[in-house]
């Protein structure tokens, strides 16, 4: 089970109410290498994995929430005191004649999120691969958002989320090469 | 130390469009050259980890718009 | 209005100084689930959990609890379900 905290994981703060960079923003909400899906992906494994790699894929994947709930704090800020023009300036008019100014699980081009790309092989290689390519496409998504962003405090709470990808790949990473190891052998750094 | 980030330079024909870009880059960050993370790295405070993502400086790999040098690196 | 609600500069330093330790714990949780042998890295982990829930109660004091289904108390009236929720503050 979960215990929710009444915090966040890293500081949101974001500098202009800007709903066009929210949009932007949904990519990591509801697309097919955002945090939901990272979340779901890495809690679904984690029953067909072998025990040694359990506990990483249990831990990421709770972080993984974590890193949605920073991304939804970003986009309610940046949309909460947006006017109906504005909106529709920033290209969200089709989401708010839909959704309003409520959260709805889709990316920046407005598909709602499936989960029929989150794969789950049951083979432990070709689904820690499948993660650490996650990783790797959830960082190049902080990359481009970053690059049409150009909201400083934004950017920074970015970059943080952007740099976890790397540490998850590497721990990714280091997952293969446990279960990859000759078995009844010890490790020795 | 490796470098973390490369650049390709694609084909450029006198019929493209756009002025070329010339060279184009992509990141290649610290994960693809660490292997297995040895114990006992250097770290940071809480509060400097907190701020870099990550506990470690040999895991932190900053980003920065490559078409826009100067906006505050991410 | 919402007036009474508006927290005072410390909430911020404060909250930043605990998310900072929990965010050491996060690293050392996720390099321990793949080094789980490194003995100087589980101690630094337990002493910053030490720290991590004497900052939180020191925090919880002051602004009210942090955590969900009686892991953290409350005092009279309810407080938990009280706004500002981390993506209002
Ligand atoms: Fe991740």
């Amino acid at each position: 089970m979960w215990y929710y905290e009444k915090k966040l994981q890293y500081p949101v703060r974001v500098s202009a109410c800007n709903p066009r960079i929210a949009k932007y923003l949904m990519e990591q909400y509801g697309g097919a290498d955002g945090e939901l899906a990272a979340a779901l992906r890495y809690l679904n494994q984690r029953y067909t994995i072998p025990d040694r790699v359990m506990g990483l894929l249990n831990d990421i994947g709770t972080e993984e929430f974590a890193h949605l709930e920073m991304i939804a704090t970003m986009v309610y800020k940046l949309t909460k005191d947006a006017t109906p023009d504005q909106l529709k300036e920033a290209g969200l008019g089709p989401h708010y004649v839909n959704h309003g100014k409520s959260l709805y699980f889709e990316n920046a081009a407005g598909e709602s999120f499936t989960v029929a790309h989150i794969q789950s092989k049951g083979d432990p290689i070709a689904d820690l691969y499948e993660d650490i390519a996650a990783e790797e496409k959830a960082r190049s998504t902080y990359q481009w958002i970053i690059n049409v962003s150009d909201d400083p405090m934004l950017n920074d709470a970015l970059g943080f989320l952007r740099e976890r990808e790397v540490v998850h790949s590497q721990r990714f990473r280091e997952a293969v090469d446990l279960i990859k190891e000759e078995q009844g052998k010890k490790k020795v750094f | 130390m490796p470098t973390y980030r490369k650049w390709y330079y694609p084909y450029s024909s006198p019929f493209d469009p756009c002025p070329p870009l010339t060279r184009v880059p992509y990141e290649t960050p610290v994960q693809l050259y660490l292997g297995f993370q040895p114990p006992g790295m250097k770290q940071f405070s809480p509060l400097q980890a907190l701020s870099h993502g990550t506990l470690w400086p040999g895991l932190y790999t900053p980003y920065t718009d490559p078409y826009n040098p100067k906006k505050k690196e991410a | 209005m919402a007036k009474e609600n508006k927290l005072p500069e410390s909430y911020y330093t404060d909250l930043q100084a605990l998310q900072a330790v929990d965010f050491t714990l996060v690293e050392l949780t996720l390099y321990l689930d793949t080094h789980p042998d490194d003995l100087e890295a589980l101690k630094q982990f337990n002493s910053a959990a030490k720290k991590s829930a004497e900052l939180r109660a020191a925090f919880e004091a002051r602004y009210g609890p942090l955590r969900e289904f009686g892991h953290s108390y409350s005092s009279y009236p309810w407080q938990w379900s009280k706004a500002p929720w981390p993506w209002q503050v």
